[in-house]
């Protein structure tokens, strides 16, 4: 058990490390959050007093939800990069060679994930409250809004890793970034998901994250969630992409790392 | 004996190599066509509600979202022409080629011209899905002409800032760079909503103060509105402004380029 | 000396290792390493050297065979084989971003060094290769040498009695490369750790090596001592470097009649010897006979890399060599020398 906490302690160690002593990392990670949550909740404000839109706590704060959960989620497959890169340049086999259960790694890499989830919505959430957001939740519930980025920064660290451990090359980044994009944009982003029309409305009813970005959204206003729903799927996901994850990872094993 | 080929055959022979050339980097032709698509589709989706907001020009978010597609075509050219003359910099290309009796506009011009071109044919994919999709253009049939008028010089405008960037820097990494940072340029500008549907003070000054803001609205007016010359006047006086300042300084940057 | 136990070796039967597509990479192989001595593993590119090692140190599970390393079988006990060896792989896989130090820092946790030792541990290992005073720099500055012996020094931070190295010297210019062997023998020697080393240079086998075992094609085609595996082929090569370079061919004509030609510098002819050192003089009055004037001539004993054109028919690293070389050293398919092999040795089978 000191073992496996060793090697999950260094690899975590070692990938903050480089992320917060390199701009070239650590600024996109924060900026493009920035970026996102100021041309939505800044640009589009008024999208918020169309008939049907309420939101007790206001548009910046419907926003400030898309973009944790975003952020997030965005965390885990740049994580999921690092992680292919890793094994494109053999700096893996290095872990590899020192862990006595490889599990260690992943269980690493996972945490670097949260960690780096944490920075960004530290940030995020000073500039949401500088810029004036209205927060009508309670403690509890803005516990639970956090519970639900760290399961989806989760969730998207799994499914990246499985891609890597699968390809083992930094090639497969489009692979990590695109189904994470798609499936995010596929949701209720700027408007709740009775307001949406089309093709994306019929999308985001069955898309699973959308139940969550809901119970966000209604957790920092102190509105009612079906949390049963919401927190049920994200056990789903972790147990489907956590599969996913230890399976890849048997793969690179036997495929030599 | 060799003859020197005229200017035009030589501007025709770069131009095809520039089109070959993008044509076949999937990476270079993909994006600048699915990514504009799936952003409209996303957006006329997800902010149709937005055309309930009273005072909104028009009641099809779709019809409003299809001067952001463009837009983003033409920011796409920048990328283009900036990181095939960045990569003829970095490859000596552009060393060898200066051996040759082939006049240096003739590179400029013929490397445009391709990149303008690869621009043009993804409007007219913008254009087809859109009506596909429904988009009415207010002003008929000449207005589809004055549209791709306008577009081809904003695509212009971008390319030779695009070359400009790519020729001074002599770095494709440079480029790409900066591509985000007239993507940022296109999100804070009017591009979203009309801008004085814009609540946030800030914003507004902002998107006022953007000039993409006006070349977002000169394409807009062709779909929502009748003729509007005023727009219209004022994107394709900046879009010339741009063009004349990328292709001033991209002259510069190549004659300093060669000379080295 | 107190490691010299059994448990400090290589038992390997019958290991087989076959990819998806292609031939078997490594095709059932045997041998043993004692404990406390090196063992150079030597063949040209793709011969299944890296495969050996990468199955050895637990990263590749077999397809068919077993080996024991440090005691322990590599499928089912590789945990505790990788808790006993150290490995540094061919590509030195360090990350340009961290610092010498750093990377210390990150290998002994990795290897669950306790807490307080870490440091001292660190520093002790960095100056030990010569590291000290690049211990605050980024990796990414270091040369091919630093980083090799960087990768050598993580390689050590849990005192493991095996060491596996995996081409450790390809592409280091000759002073990092001997700098190095200085350090795996002092290893060797003083801490009487059992060193792995694959190589494509034959004289960093002969310099370092106790045993030598020649992979081709995925099977080994020879092994001994390297003293033993030269006294196979027994014979020395004779070269004439004649006065007017326009002789050359006369020359090479007038040798061939001495035995089959052997690798040599463009304005020289060299054969090996069938009759041995006795027919020196008779070449010599041959040659003179034709008259080739000769400006020079050298004897050279019989080194590995004529043991290894033997033995596998090709030169190592022959793709690196002047066309004249590799045209002369392509010929001889596994050639007249095969003949008279002797038994194997040193085999352990």
């Amino acid at each position: 058990m000191r073992r496996f906490a060793d090697v999950t302690g260094a690899v975590w160690w070692r990938s903050i490390h480089n992320f917060l002593t390199n701009p070239a990392f650590f600024l996109p990670s924060i900026i493009f959050p920035l970026f996102f949550f100021t041309a939505f909740a800044g640009g589009l404000s008024s999208v918020g007093d169309v008939p049907g839109f309420d939101f007790p706590a206001g548009y910046t704060a419907f926003q400030f939800c898309f973009v944790l959960l975003q952020a997030s989620a965005f965390g885990g497959v740049f994580t999921g990069f690092g992680i292919a890169s890793d094994f494109e340049s053999g700096f893996a086999r290095r872990m590899m060679l020192a862990a006595p259960n490889r599990l260690a790694i992943l269980a690493g890499y996972l945490l670097v994930a949260l960690t780096r989830a944490a920075i960004v919505i530290t940030v995020l959430t000073v500039v949401a409250l500088i810029a004036g957001m209205e927060v009508t939740g309670g403690p509890l519930d803005l516990f639970g809004m956090l519970l639900l980025a760290a399961i989806l920064s989760l969730t998207a660290t799994l499914f990246a890793a499985g891609v890597a451990f699968r390809t083992r090359t930094i090639q497969a980044g489009p692979a990590m970034q695109m189904p994470v994009f798609l499936v995010l944009f596929l949701a209720p982003v700027y408007v709740p998901v009775e307001l949406l029309s089309g093709w994306v409305e019929a999308v985001a009813q069955v898309n699973p994250v959308t139940p969550l970005i809901e119970a966000a959204r209604g957790l920092i206003s102190g509105d009612a969630i079906d949390g049963l729903l919401a927190y049920g799927i994200g056990a789903g996901l972790l147990v489907v992409f956590a599969a996913w994850a230890v399976s890849g990872l048997r793969r690179a094993e036997a495929a030599g790392g | 004996m060799n003859t020197v080929p005229s200017l035009p055959a030589q501007v025709a022979q770069i131009a095809r190599r520039s089109l070959l050339r993008t044509l076949r980097q999937p990476a270079q032709i993909v994006p600048p066509v699915i990514f504009p698509l799936f952003l409209l589709a996303i957006n006329a989706s997800g902010l149709d509600a937005a055309t309930m907001i009273p005072g909104f020009p028009s009641d099809s978010y779709v019809d409003f979202a299809m001067a952001f597609a463009f837009m983003q075509g033409a920011i796409f050219s920048m990328m283009n022409s900036g990181t095939d003359l960045a990569r003829d910099v970095e490859s000596g290309f552009l060393k060898r080629l200066a051996m040759t009796p082939m006049r240096r506009t003739a590179l400029l011009v013929g490397q445009l011209a391709g990149v303008l071109a690869v621009t043009l044919l993804s409007g007219v994919v913008y254009l087809v899905v859109g009506l596909i999709a429904g988009v009415t253009v207010e002003t008929g049939v000449a207005g589809v002409v004055v549209l791709f008028v306008l577009f081809g010089l904003i695509g212009l405008a971008f390319a030779s800032l695009g070359a400009f960037v790519g020729l001074r820097s002599g770095s494709a990494e440079a480029v790409q760079g900066f591509f985000p940072l007239f993507f940022v340029a296109l999100f804070l500008s009017s591009a979203s909503l009309p801008r004085e549907l814009i609540e946030q003070d800030w914003f507004r000054t902002v998107a006022t103060y953007n000039p993409v803001s006006y070349l977002v609205e000169g394409i807009r007016s062709l779909f929502i509105f009748d003729w509007d010359g005023q727009a219209l006047a004022v994107a394709f006086a900046i879009a010339a402004a741009v063009t004349c300042v990328g292709l001033a300084g991209a002259v510069r940057a190549l004659r300093t380029q060669v000379v080295r | 000396m107190s490691t010299s136990h059994r448990d400090n070796g290589i038992e390997v039967e019958g290991l087989v290792r076959e990819f998806k597509k292609g031939p078997r990479a490594v095709d059932g192989i045997d041998f043993a390493v004692a404990p406390g001595e090196i063992y150079g593993f030597l063949g040209p590119n793709g011969a299944g050297k890296s495969t050996t090692v990468l199955m050895l140190t637990t990263l590749l599970p077999p397809t068919a065979g077993t080996a024991r390393v440090a005691g322990h079988d590599i499928v089912a006990g590789a945990a505790e084989v990788r808790a006993s060896i150290g490995v540094a792989l061919q590509d030195a896989a360090l990350d340009p971003l961290l610092t010498g130090s750093e990377h210390m820092r990150l290998q002994t946790a990795l290897q669950g060094v306790p807490k307080a030792d870490r440091k001292r541990r660190g520093m002790e290992l960095i100056e030990r290769v010569g590291l000290a005073d690049a211990a605050d720099r980024k990796v990414g500055g270091y040369s091919g040498g630093m980083k090799r012996r960087l990768d050598l020094a993580l390689a050590l931070v849990h005192g493991p009695r095996l060491l596996f190295l995996d081409e450790p010297t390809t592409g280091l210019d000759p002073s990092s490369r001997s700098d190095l062997w200085d350090e795996v023998a002092r290893l060797a020697r003083e801490d009487g750790t059992t060193v792995f080393l694959t190589t494509q240079y034959l004289e960093e086998a002969d310099v370092l090596a106790d045993r030598v075992g020649i992979i081709d094609a995925g099977r080994i085609v020879a092994e001994g001592t390297p003293e033993a595996l030269k006294a196979q082929i027994g014979r020395p090569a004779l070269e004439i470097v004649p006065a007017d370079i326009a002789q050359r061919d006369a020359a090479a004509e007038v040798l061939a009649r001495f035995g089959e030609a052997a690798p040599a510098p463009p304005n020289a002819a060299a054969v090996r010897l069938t009759g041995g050192n006795d027919a020196l003089a008779e070449v010599v009055r041959s040659l003179d006979a034709e008259g080739v004037r000769i400006a020079d001539f050298q004897l050279h004993a019989p080194s590995l890399d004529d043991v290894f054109l033997a033995k596998t028919g090709k030169k190592l690293g022959g793709e690196d060599e002047t066309g004249e070389h590799a045209a002369v050293a392509e010929t001889p398919p596994a050639g007249p020398a095969g003949e008279r092999e002797p038994v194997g040795s040193g085999s352990p089978r």
